[in-house]
């Protein structure tokens, strides 16, 4: 297991997901030799041109052909073997959903996808590139399971867990280079248990990926304001760690934060498990609200979809005053 | 080897066997037409061609069937209780009830079934991925993948095509039941594919061309020793064997009345 520091949380800060996880699988595959990973002519992207380098024949390049590189991916998979396959996450997801739900949900495939560029950090490209909906596709399908680390840390802990993991699972990666950093330790990760970061009796703020800094950031400033916000960091959208969930409802409000469509993600995941629950608290459900956001900066992008530490800060306020 | 009398038997059972799994698939009928089609490429494979051993099913070295046009499944499950996978009881259970042989196969090794399908256009893909990894595993297996004319149609079945060639996939061989007709009509007036054989030669492959109904041009197109990945385009007629079925669109699905059903048992056996 890669040791978490200091400094190497700062390093992979400044790396950003994508490097994080080619030099995460990089180093798995010196240690190990019981995985494949392919890509969808997005090796370089994916960070990973030394692992392509360093292990020649245990990379495969599927061609701008995503479809097919599921396949490819299920075909090395059939006797068990871990396979890793990478691509842009609406092109992984939804391009070949259909690869993906008959090979990874329906057959069980120890397939692992990973979804580069998830949420708005593509920003200029613009929503063809975006991944505001990948989440909540890969979730409704059955047998899958879907994690989105908070940052570099927790992408190395969860590439690690992944690689013992014999099951098919889609990895979500949020932020790029200059990702905040959130974890300078181990955090003792596991996937489908949520990882508490803040405890707080008014209220719950349950975030992944990179909303996890930013409610981190919220709960600060709602502190101000004599509200105390407890912080849990769901990296596993499902299986969803239930018992984290119900453990909130005491609280007066619940709050989940993504960067992604609030249809079908994190936000409606907790609400799935709380729905039938007796005596709760309301739930306020923070992220893209439905809509194709119009294009820009990154920073542009999380201010317009209202996703900074001062804006979620804001909205809760605000729904805790009405 | 079995000859041609022993596998032109084997046909025979299997499509009597598919008409027993249509007919007691009750109101809602089953996939004849192209069951129908596929049973001597079937034949062949499992009869003369393929290595398998029920009783090692997960042996590393069995060479593995992909049913891409898995909508022909009760060819398949016939083809299977020939093979000494499925048992009598299997096939009289099939289609109907809780059965766990439905009109699109579902993976099962103990059985098998490597694949789940139903969907079309994924099975090549697939089936490259395994040819794939027995060649770096250095296994001596070969994949074979069974497609519908009408199959092709999908963008994938042709990513997937590439990738065969590309990777050097010499123990991988394509089978194109290319029975002209698919659900709507004929191929042609559908989504015309252009020269079928100038397609596949363009991407490196060994194409050869059969009679689907030969058992021995099948077996000869099997068994022909090449240096690139092979496609047989085989000749066939959808609802083979059965008067009012063959080359009749409307029997891509279709259910046997008690008549229908004995008019079919007498066309088969004649």
């Amino acid at each position: 297991m890669t040791e978490i520091t200091r400094s190497k949380a700062r390093l992979w800060s400044r790396l950003g997901a994508r490097a994080v996880l080619g030099q995460a699988l990089l180093e798995a595959a010196k240690e190990r030799d019981d995985f494949y990973v392919v890509s969808a002519d997005l090796a370089q992207s994916s960070g990973l041109g030394r692992f392509r380098g360093e292990f020649p024949d245990r990379f495969m390049n599927a061609g701008i052909a995503e479809q097919n590189m599921i396949g490819l991916a299920a075909g090395l998979a059939k006797d068990g073997t871990n396979v890793f396959a990478t691509s842009f996450s609406p092109f992984v997801t939804m391009r070949a959903c259909e690869q993906v739900r008959m090979n990874m949900g329906y057959m069980q495939l120890n397939i692992k996808t990973v979804g580069l560029g998830s949420g708005l950090i593509m920003a200029q490209l613009g929503n063809s590139h975006f991944g505001i909906e990948d989440g909540a596709v890969m979730r409704a399908i059955p047998g899958m399971t879907v994690v989105c680390p908070a940052d570099g840390a927790e992408i190395v802990r969860t590439v690690e867990a992944l690689c013992d993991y014999g099951k098919p699972a889609y990895l979500r990666l949020t932020g790029g280079p200059g990702l905040p950093v959130v974890y300078e330790e181990d955090m003792g990760f596991r996937i489908g248990k949520a990882i508490s970061l803040r405890e707080g009796k008014d209220i719950a703020i349950i975030a992944n990926g990179t909303m996890v800094h930013y409610s981190l950031k919220a709960a600060e400033i709602l502190a101000e304001q004599g509200v105390d916000a407890a912080v849990l960091d769901m990296h596993t959208i499902k299986p969803l760690d239930t018992e984290a969930a119900e453990a909130q409802l005491d609280k007066k409000l619940i709050v989940t934060v993504e960067e992604a469509s609030i249809v079908g993600g994190l936000g409606s995941a907790v609400a799935e498990c709380l729905a039938p629950k007796k005596n709760k608290p309301p739930q306020l459900m923070l992220g893209i609200r439905d809509c194709f956001p119009h294009a820009g900066s990154y920073a542009y992008l999380l201010e317009q979809c209202r996703l900074t530490g001062e804006l979620i800060a804001e909205d809760i306020m605000k729904a805790l005053r009405n | 080897m079995k000859n041609r009398e022993e596998l032109e038997a084997m046909a025979r059972r299997i499509r009597l066997n598919i008409l027993k799994m249509t007919y007691q698939s009750g109101l809602k009928g089953a996939h004849l037409g192209g069951g129908m089609s596929v049973v001597e490429i079937l034949t062949v494979l499992y009869g003369n061609i393929m290595k398998y051993d029920p009783a090692r099913y997960d042996m590393p070295e069995r060479d593995r069937l992909i049913l891409s046009k898995a909508h022909a499944a009760v060819a398949l499950y016939a083809a299977l209780h020939e093979a000494g996978y499925l048992t009598e009881e299997d096939i009289d259970q099939a289609l109907h009830g809780d059965s766990m042989f439905f009109e699109h196969p579902k993976r099962s090794l103990r059985h098998g079934i490597e694949f789940s399908g139903g969907s079309l256009g994924q099975g090549l893909s697939l089936g490259m991925g395994t040819a794939l990894a027995l060649k770096k595993k250095g296994l001596p297996s070969r994949v074979y993948v069974i497609l519908g004319d009408g199959e092709c149609d999908e963008g994938s079945v042709w990513e997937a095509a590439a990738a065969v060639t590309h990777f050097g996939l010499t123990n991988l061989t394509v089978i194109i039941d290319r029975n002209g007709l698919q659900f709507d009509g004929r191929k042609e007036d559908i989504l015309n594919p252009g020269d079928t054989e100038a397609r596949w030669r363009s991407l490196g492959y060994e194409v050869l061309t059969a009679d689907g109904h030969d058992v021995e041009e099948l077996q000869a197109a099997l068994l022909r020793e090449s240096d690139r990945p092979k496609v047989i385009i085989a000749r066939t007629v959808k609802g083979k064997g059965v008067h009012f079925a063959e080359n009749e669109v409307t029997w891509h699905t279709g259910r046997l009345t008690d008549e229908l059903y004995q008019e079919a048992i007498r066309d088969v056996n004649d």
